[in-house]
């Protein structure tokens, strides 16, 4: 039962600065999934939280209390690591039990706490092996249940799922949500997946070179993306970005073809401003194979190069004034390399980012 | 050559390599029960014709011919000096290593090297330098100055040996262990220690022999039975022109004895039967 929150946070390794005064609140029971390629601070972030790591500067609150110089033992958190750290010298059962040991609890009380822990993650067969004894998708379940079984206000998870591999990863997935729906306890998440990010959060905050680059939920930043580097990091394939300049309500491309603006953001478009015309894969469809609600849409005809078939759909690569762009063709047929299909996109669902700064014209 | 053939060579030729390595130890144990006469007839008497316990009954003060050598005292000295600087050097190794594997400090690497390269100074070469600062201080001839001395020789290699097996224990195993409410110190004794118990007990064993081994600074360090070990008391046996071989012998079955049963004591231990399936697999 607490939230979380994260004032101008900073975090620099001598001269070094990995983290640049962060601001984040986090509410009771919200699920937060910090994400962002490697290096972008994320698990520092995580870490600072966990009291793993001090802080250089500002201030960390966890249900009220502002615990910058409290040790990780007096947060009441828990956290789930990359590499499992389970204790090897302990059974399943000691590894769960381990904390309500140390802080002295009553030996049926363990058991009981164990047990339930052991219940809700399907544990009770392996109560009494060691971690070696275990697979990759056991000892992410043990360490989960460690986190569970001492009812801390916060859950920390480090990227637990790189580990695995992508099948299970998919079935982890759905058990850690799952859990979060059982507990209803506040979670913070590192992920550099965007995937994971998507599926699992409440809420998502994207993060780059120590920066939060934007918050919001999953559909937010996936259709409004504030600059380039969210529009092509969240979404799979990644957003299209074409080179282009804004000539009278039209985006022209370099090879002279044009595209209506769009209808939004003609307002913020002036003549003669140099942007990356921004869409997604899906809007960019075969005529007859697109999606039934498209309306408003721009007639364009696509040589395409390649095409990668996923049964339901499939991608089409093409090019759009010389830059290779993704299309998507649904309830598929067989396409050949090098055939010409009309196409249309939907052009009120693009984005225009400035060509300069990378942020979006909305 | 066929393969039985070359089977058999390989028997036979390990057994020769054997029996050189072992002969000298059999020897010293067989004259151990032995009489002088027998040891010294030439051509040398290898099937013993009678074998008695009479050398070490007379070693301890009983039966007919009773050797004046302290015995107890330089058993009771080898033992105390010989724990006292293995327990002292094993907890510095094991500060000593963990720091080493864990913290970052400067002068970390330089310092590392420093450790090893203290190694290849023969103790011997020390010898004399230490003589002399010990008779300042007053330290010569006590059991104090001669484990000062081993625990010193000890540490560098404590520290050597157990850096490794803590620098095998990722360190996400102390920051779990801290998140499920340890304090630095628990997690070090609940997690890490046990995970490095085998390699804590290998420089413990290599600590302790090498104090029970040592001869070279003890035989410059100690005078009387206040100090003497068991190595150094061997000596007590050559006279001006006589030497006991057969007292020698039994006195030197029981140096090996101790040692031999802490080996096989904490050999289980030393079988690092660990496995490290706690972090991914």
């Amino acid at each position: 039962m607490a939230d979380v929150s994260l004032k101008n946070v900073s975090k620099s390794y001598g001269a070094v600065k990995v983290v640049h005064g962060i601001d984040l609140e986090i509410a009771h029971d919200e699920f937060v999934v910090l994400v962002g390629p490697s290096g972008c601070g994320k698990s520092t972030t995580l870490r600072m939280i966990a009291g793993l790591e001090d802080i250089s500067g500002g201030e960390i609150a966890i249900g009220g209390n502002v615990v910058n110089d409290l040790p990780p033992r007096k947060r009441n958190i828990s956290m789930v690591f990359q590499n499992y750290a389970l204790y090897p010298h302990m059974t399943v059962r000691e590894n769960l039990g381990f904390g309500l040991k140390i802080a002295g609890r009553p030996a049926a009380e363990i058991e009981a706490k164990t047990n339930e822990a052991a219940d809700i993650l399907g544990l009770q067969p392996y109560l009494d092996r060691t971690p070696a004894a275990l697979s990759g998708g056991q000892r992410q379940r043990v360490a989960m249940g460690r986190a569970i079984v001492r009812h801390p206000d916060v859950f920390l998870f480090d990227e637990p799922l790189s580990n695995l591999d992508a099948k299970l990863r998919t079935q982890m997935r759905v058990e850690i949500k799952k859990l979060h729906r059982k507990v209803k306890t506040t979670i913070v998440y590192v992920t550099h997946d965007q995937v994971e990010a998507m599926t699992l959060a409440d809420r998502i905050v994207i993060m780059k070179d120590g920066h939060i680059v934007q918050t919001g939920t999953p559909l937010d930043l996936f259709e409004r993306p504030v600059n380039m580097f969210v529009a092509t990091f969240i979404g799979s394939p990644p957003m299209n970005l074409v080179d282009g300049v804004i000539d009278g309500g039209k985006v022209r491309f370099g090879d002279g073809s044009t595209v209506p603006t769009p209808g939004d953001l003609k307002a913020r478009a002036e003549n003669g401003r140099k942007v990356k015309f921004g869409f997604r894969a899906e809007d960019l469809t075969p005529v007859g194979h697109g999606l039934a609600d498209t309306v408003n849409a721009a007639p364009i005809d696509l040589t395409i190069n390649l095409a990668e078939p996923l049964g339901s759909e499939t991608l089409l690569l093409t090019e759009i004034a010389g830059a290779e762009v993704q299309a998507k063709m649904f309830n598929p047929r067989p396409i050949k390399p090098g055939e010409t299909l009309p196409c249309l996109l939907a052009t009120d669902r693009c984005h225009l980012f400035d060509a300069a700064t990378g942020k979006t014209l909305r | 050559m066929s393969r039985r053939a070359r089977d058999i060579a390989i028997w036979i030729s390990t057994f020769i390599t054997m029996l050189i390595i072992c002969l000298p130890g059999l020897w010293v144990v067989l004259s151990a029960f032995r009489s002088n006469g027998e040891i010294l007839t030439r051509p040398a008497v290898w099937i013993p014709e009678g074998l008695s316990l009479d050398n070490f009954r007379s070693i301890f003060g009983f039966g007919a011919n009773v050797v004046a050598i302290p015995v107890g005292s330089y058993f009771a000295n080898s033992l105390i000096i010989s724990m006292t600087s293995t327990v002292v050097a094993v907890a510095i190794g094991m500060a000593g290593g963990y720091a080493f594997a864990r913290y970052h400090f400067s002068g970390k690497a330089a310092g590392f090297l420093g450790f090893m390269l203290s190694r290849t100074v023969p103790g011997i070469a020390l010898s004399l330098p230490l003589f002399i600062l010990w008779s300042w201080i007053g330290l010569i001839d006590t059991r104090l100055g001669v484990i000062l001395v081993y625990t010193a020789i000890n540490v560098p290699f404590t520290i050597w040996l157990t850096e490794g097996f803590f620098r095998q224990i990722p360190r996400d195993l102390n920051e779990a262990a801290q998140i499920d409410g340890c304090t630095p110190w628990q997690a070090f004794w609940r997690v890490e220690f046990p995970l490095a118990k085998a390699g804590i007990a290998s420089s413990a064993i290599f600590a302790f022999l090498t104090s029970w081994n040592e001869y070279a600074l003890a035989s410059q360090l100690t005078r009387s039975t206040d100090s003497k070990t068991l190595p150094v008391g061997l000596m007590d046996f050559t006279a001006q022109f006589t030497i006991d071989w057969a007292g020698m012998c039994a006195m030197a079955v029981i140096i090996i004895i101790p040692a031999l049963v802490l080996t096989f004591l904490v050999q289980k231990h030393l079988i690092s039967g660990l496995t490290f399936g706690g972090v991914k697999g």
